[in-house]
């Protein structure tokens, strides 16, 4: 165990840094100068563009050479300090980050995990019964095609516009302040259904397609074959058919969660909602280095460690790799 | 298991009692007839307050809360006196400056002399302030008594001052002094916002900016004047349909600067109003150009330019992308109001102006040897075919629509044409490059009291061979840039001597077509009257300029909000 522990953290550590590398060296080598458009509505001088924009220059470091850039992106790195962004400037971009995080995790970390938990349990369930399985199938397709914008418009525009019953936009009403009261909980929980439900509706169809596929598979595999014929009861066949399907679902479900923080882009853009997929995507459009390089670091450790707990998961709810890794040993 | 279980009940325990606190406690609720919900000018979560980085400032910043000297009316053409009790030439070089008697600072200071002063002068401590280029005019600028300032010009320009009077907001000096350059540059000002306007700096969240209202401000005195929202709330918005769906609700959207799809068919159903009743709905507030780069073959060629301006059916993308709620460019691209049009010259128009017509534009390219080869297409005068390609910022959907059509229409007069859409910061940098053929750009082409502001624009010189703000054609030749410091320089009431100037602007602007005027982009403006009433219209007795953006707010905006009331 100690040296699969080991051989691990090494790889997970070198892949860090050539992934924040990378995060350093695509946004710098993407065409479009980030304090250019910064400036580009500002009415004066043109020579005094030119100075405002030396002056910007020097105070984020873009006018040092590349190298002495790239040494001190580490170096600050290493005290937590992300650097300014630039097109909110001049705020700080762990400050940014950390301001828009929880609205975005709220949504998407129980989206994520409700529909997972659901899916698997309707999806288990539906690949026994082949009457239900027949129609309810064709609706999960159909959920997991579907794009979330498309959804979240419909969802807006029926439950919000119509019929009214929801609001549209906003994570709490325009007409309170973000403070602990039932005023502020109640209209924060009513802002919070449409894009939680958007993102909820679509994973679930996904989630549940791929249990029934595995379970399926599973109970047609020879042990569970094997079992039956030595006369074991249908509830234990069933019962690890459902530990041996489970395995991949973790899987994708950590994928999901390694890459949580970069939000959810588009039901943020169709509810007006604030979180960090909207700050990502502005951010690569208009080249904040400092943003992007912020956000991918998160996005990174969070594959990173999704994929750690993953190996270790897997030791836990598996038992042929517990026993590899004895065999190891010996 | 057991302790599994009881942590269980333990956080389950913590859950309801949090749940039963925040029951307990009612929260504030804004009343509904004291807000003013508001939205249009603020897209990124609000982070900048700092009045002398007028880029990033979150709209209001400068209007609501920082004021300037005069304000400028674009429907009347006026510049009044606002904090100023009035200005004046004494002489040509010499203008004399009167502060209105008793303007309090929000923390009680009174506004003096040395406060304008302090503003104006601050480019000569710090470089890189914006207006540094208005501050090397100066000779001088003193404080003769605590309300009167005497600003001595070496070469006085005379419109670029008059646009500056109602640009620059005065800051209060005993806050400012004693800031460093990163400070006054490159820092939020949070906790440092101090102005002299209508409303305080209350609170701000990831999506909104709330004003409060200042009771004490100066106008209610001196001008009888007040605000009628208690609270503005200034909403950040993703997308413009969402905007959409909030002013048709009309709960927490009273008034508008999106450019929001489809008014024309909900205007009616959801009793939004409009500056106009009818076509085109809104007023006009800046032109879009279709820039040429004049750099580069083949459009270095005037007539290839020319042509292209013929062969653009504007009136059709008014029609087809924005439902008619824009109208067509005249030929000179100057907006319809009276402070520019006065300078239009209309003659010069005439003689050189151009319209759509496809027939005039084959003309100009047959006779210039541009002949169309095998495939339709035509080639260069020297035989080389050629191909434009026309660009906008990915995203920006009615600017994608148009370069469209204006694909379509120059490939129906023979000349291949493309359109493309590189994201915002790759378009922004293949304009100030020049490294792209046609694009289309309206950033500072805003009405204001001048049409100096649109020429200094489109006409600047270009420096480090970087066009960062204007000049996106390229025009390298000095007739027309010295003409426009000429006009800069004739006084603001020889309308005579300033019309002179303009028609040899105009005639070389026409003849040599380096940017293409197409149409007017519109202010942008739609109210609910769900709760608020009396907005300002064509038909109405409040004729406010309708704008909420960043920097606008003393064009107009202000003097909405003082005009509208709730509903009884």
């Amino acid at each position: 165990m100690g040296r699969y522990l080991r051989r691990k953290v090494a790889i997970y550590l070198l892949t860090l840094f050539f992934a924040i590398t990378l995060n350093w060296i695509l946004p710098r080598m993407m065409p479009g100068d980030p304090i250019l458009s910064l400036l580009s509505r500002l009415a004066t001088q043109p020579q005094q563009i030119q100075r405002v924009h030396t002056f910007l220059e020097q105070s984020f470091g873009l006018d040092k050479p590349w190298y002495e850039q790239y040494f001190s992106f580490w170096r600050s790195m290493f005290v937590g300090d992300l650097g300014i962004s630039i097109t909110h400037f001049p705020k700080p971009v762990t400050q940014i980050i950390m301001d828009a995080l929880p609205f975005s995790l709220l949504i998407t970390l129980p989206a994520i995990l409700l529909s997972w938990i659901v899916g698997n349990k309707f999806g288990a369930f539906a690949a026994r019964k082949k009457k239900m399985d027949n129609w309810v199938l064709p609706i999960w397709y159909v959920l997991t095609a579907t794009p979330y914008l498309w959804l979240g418009i419909l969802l807006s525009w029926s439950l919000g516009v119509v019929l009214n019953i929801f609001p549209i936009a906003g994570a709490y009403s325009y007409q309170v302040r973000r403070e602990w009261t039932s005023t502020f909980v109640l209209s924060y929980l009513r802002h919070w259904v449409l894009p939680f439900l958007s993102l909820f509706i679509v994973q679930l169809g996904g989630w549940a397609i791929g249990m029934r596929n595995m379970i399926i598979y599973e109970l047609e595999a020879d042990y569970s074959r094997f079992m039956e014929t030595m006369g074991a009861p249908s509830k234990l066949i069933r019962k690890y058919a459902y530990k041996n399907a489970i395995l991949p679902q973790v899987t994708g479900l950590a994928v999901q969660l390694g890459v949580i923080v970069t939000g959810a882009l588009t039901t943020e853009i169709v509810f007006s909602y604030p979180g960090i997929g909207n700050l990502l995507f502005e951010a690569i459009k208009r080249r904040d280095y400092f943003l992007i390089q912020g956000c991918f670091l998160f996005v990174v450790i969070g594959v990173l460690l999704a994929n750690f707990f993953i190996d270790i998961a897997y030791v836990l709810i598996d038992p042929r790799v517990r026993l590899s890794m004895g065999g190891e040993k010996t | 298991m057991g302790g599994v279980n009881a942590m269980k009940k333990g956080i389950v325990l913590c859950l309801i009692l949090v749940m039963v606190l925040a029951v307990s406690t009612f929260g504030q609720r804004y009343e509904r007839h004291e807000t003013l919900y508001a939205g249009g000018g603020l897209w990124e979560p609000p982070s900048n307050w700092n009045p002398m980085q007028p880029w990033g400032a979150v709209s209001g910043t400068i209007g609501l809360i920082y004021e300037t000297l005069f304000t400028y009316d674009p429907i009347t053409d006026t510049l009044s006196p606002w904090l100023a009790h009035e200005g004046e030439w004494v002489s040509d070089h010499i203008y004399r400056l009167k502060l209105r008697d008793g303007i309090q600072w929000s923390d009680g200071k009174l506004m003096t002399a040395d406060d304008v002063v302090f503003t104006f002068t601050l480019p000569g401590k710090f470089p890189s302030v914006h207006f540094r280029s208005l501050w090397e005019q100066f000779e001088s600028v003193v404080a003769v008594d605590p309300l009167t300032v005497y600003f001595t010009f070496s070469n006085p320009r005379y419109h670029e001052w008059s646009w500056q009077l109602y640009q620059i907001p005065v800051l209060p000096k005993h806050l400012w002094e004693n800031l460093t350059e990163t400070q006054v540059l490159a820092a939020s000002n949070e906790g440092n916002v101090i102005g002299s306007g209508a409303y305080l700096f209350e609170t701000y969240d990831l999506d909104r900016m709330i004003y409060l209202r200042n009771e004490n401000w100066w106008a209610k005195t001196h001008l009888g004047m007040e605000v009628a929202p208690k609270r503005v709330v200034y909403i950040r918005a993703l997308s413009n349909n969402v905007m959409l769906g909030m002013i048709m609700k009309g709960e927490e959207l009273d008034v508008s600067n999106f450019f929001l799809p489809g008014i024309p068919a909900i205007k009616g159903p959801y009793d939004i109003h409009t500056w106009y009743e009818g076509e085109p709905y809104m007023l006009s507030d800046n032109t879009a150009f279709l820039f040429a780069n004049n750099t580069k073959a083949p459009l270095d060629d005037p007539i290839l330019r020319r042509a292209i301006a013929f062969a653009i059916n504007s009136e059709e993308i008014c029609r087809r992308v924005f439902e008619g709620m824009v109208l067509p460019s005249n030929t000179m691209g100057f907006l319809p109001s009276d402070g520019w049009m006065k300078y239009y010259i209309e003659e010069v128009a005439e003689a050189f102006g151009f319209s759509y017509d496809p027939a005039i534009a084959k003309k100009l390219l047959d006779d210039a040897g541009y002949r169309v080869a095998a495939g339709g297409m035509r080639v260069t005068p020297d035989g080389k075919p050629f191909k434009l390609e026309i660009i906008v910022p990915f995203g920006w959907t009615d600017w994608m629509e148009s370069i469209r059509i204006i694909a379509l229409n120059l490939r129906a007069v023979g000349i291949d044409a493309e359109a493309r859409f590189p994201d915002y910061a790759g378009y922004f940098e293949q304009l100030s490059t020049g490294d792209y053929d046609l694009a289309i750009n309206n950033f500072n082409s805003r009405l204001s009291s001048t049409p100096w502001t649109l020429y200094n624009w489109l006409f600047h010189d270009i420096y480090d061979d970087l066009a960062t703000s204007g000049n996106f054609q390229r025009y390298m030749k000095d007739d027309i840039p010295d003409l426009i410091d000429q006009f800069n320089e004739i006084k603001m009431d020889d309308l005579e001597q300033g019309r002179k100037i303009m028609a040899q602007i105009q005639e070389l602007y026409l003849t040599q077509m380096p940017a293409i005027p197409l149409w007017y982009n519109g202010m942008w403006f739609q109210a609910n009257t769900n709760v608020w009433q009396n907005w300002p219209g064509e038909m109405n007795e409040n004729k406010s300029y309708p704008t909420t953006w960043a920097g606008t707010w003393q064009l107009g905006g202000l003097q909405m909000l003082t005009q509208i009331y709730p509903k009884q």
